[in-house]
């Protein structure tokens, strides 16, 4: 369940837990150290964690954003879980892209797609 | 009037506050669309603005709490140029390790220096590596 203070969107569907972010920018140092708690705080709460991340509200983000999200993917691997990230925008994929990422990262162009594609 | 020949500069001394950093943010922004830089330029601006102000207050003032740094700005329809000074005791860029090598790839950290590289035209340090100085020159210019 997501905190009163929470700058996510959290809800269930398929045994999938899907993410959204409500911010724009996921920028700041802070508040991403809060993000990354909290996702993960989702994954150490499941047996074997299935997630969907959607970025289908977010323009920018940072080294730092990425950083969270590495450190849940690990996580979710630790649990033989599945993680996809869906929904991004092109100038944010090219970020992906130059940190060689895209590797790293199960990533589909749609949340649809996503969703259809977990085991 | 047209900004097609304007210059906007500026040297701010900043804390770790996040609604300082967006303020300056915006108006180095601002300053660059009314220069005519695009949107797409405008993200890599942005994007390098913000791994260096992060990487000048998580570790240039790792020990530094509370202290500010400095940024100076230049924004003129050429190019735009960002220096961020901290009061740390610098570090060597050449000591940070590649963070596309497969064997990287999992940490988390380690990605900035190498996306404000990746964005920006020239990016270079002082001698005690206390200050990065970024260069955006326009496409095509």
């Amino acid at each position: 369940m997501a905190s009163p203070e929470s700058r996510l969107r959290i809800t269930s569907r398929d045994n999938v837990t899907l993410v959204e972010f409500m911010d724009r920018n996921i920028l700041d140092e802070m508040n991403v150290q809060a993000i990354g708690e909290e996702i993960g705080a989702l994954v150490e709460g499941a047996s074997r964690p299935r997630m969907l991340i959607s970025f289908a509200n977010v323009d920018h983000l940072t080294s730092a954003a990425l950083g969270a999200l590495i450190t849940v993917r690990n996580k979710v691997k630790a649990k033989n879980g599945e993680l996809k990230l869906a929904d991004i925008d092109p100038q944010i994929h090219e970020v992906f892209e130059i940190t060689r990422l895209t590797g790293l990262f199960d990533i589909h162009p749609t949340s649809q797609d996503a969703m259809k594609s977990f085991a | 009037m047209s900004d097609a020949h304007r210059r906007f500069h500026d040297v701010v001394t900043l804390h770790r506050n996040r609604g300082e950093i967006e303020r300056l943010s915006d108006a180095i922004l601002a300053a660059a669309e009314r220069c005519g830089f695009t949107k797409a330029s405008r993200f890599a601006i942005r994007l390098a603005f913000e791994e260096a102000v992060t990487n000048a207050f998580h570790h240039g003032h790792a020990h530094l709490p509370g202290e500010p740094i400095e940024v100076e700005y230049e924004v003129a329809p050429e190019q735009v140029s960002m220096s961020v000074t901290d009061r740390g005791p610098g570090f060597r860029p050449e000591d940070v390790p590649d963070p596309t090598l497969e064997e990287n790839l999992a940490n988390p950290n380690g990605r900035g220096l190498m996306l404000m590289r990746t964005y920006m035209s020239a990016v270079f340090f002082n001698e005690r590596g206390n200050r990065v100085t970024m260069i955006y020159r326009r496409p095509g210019a």
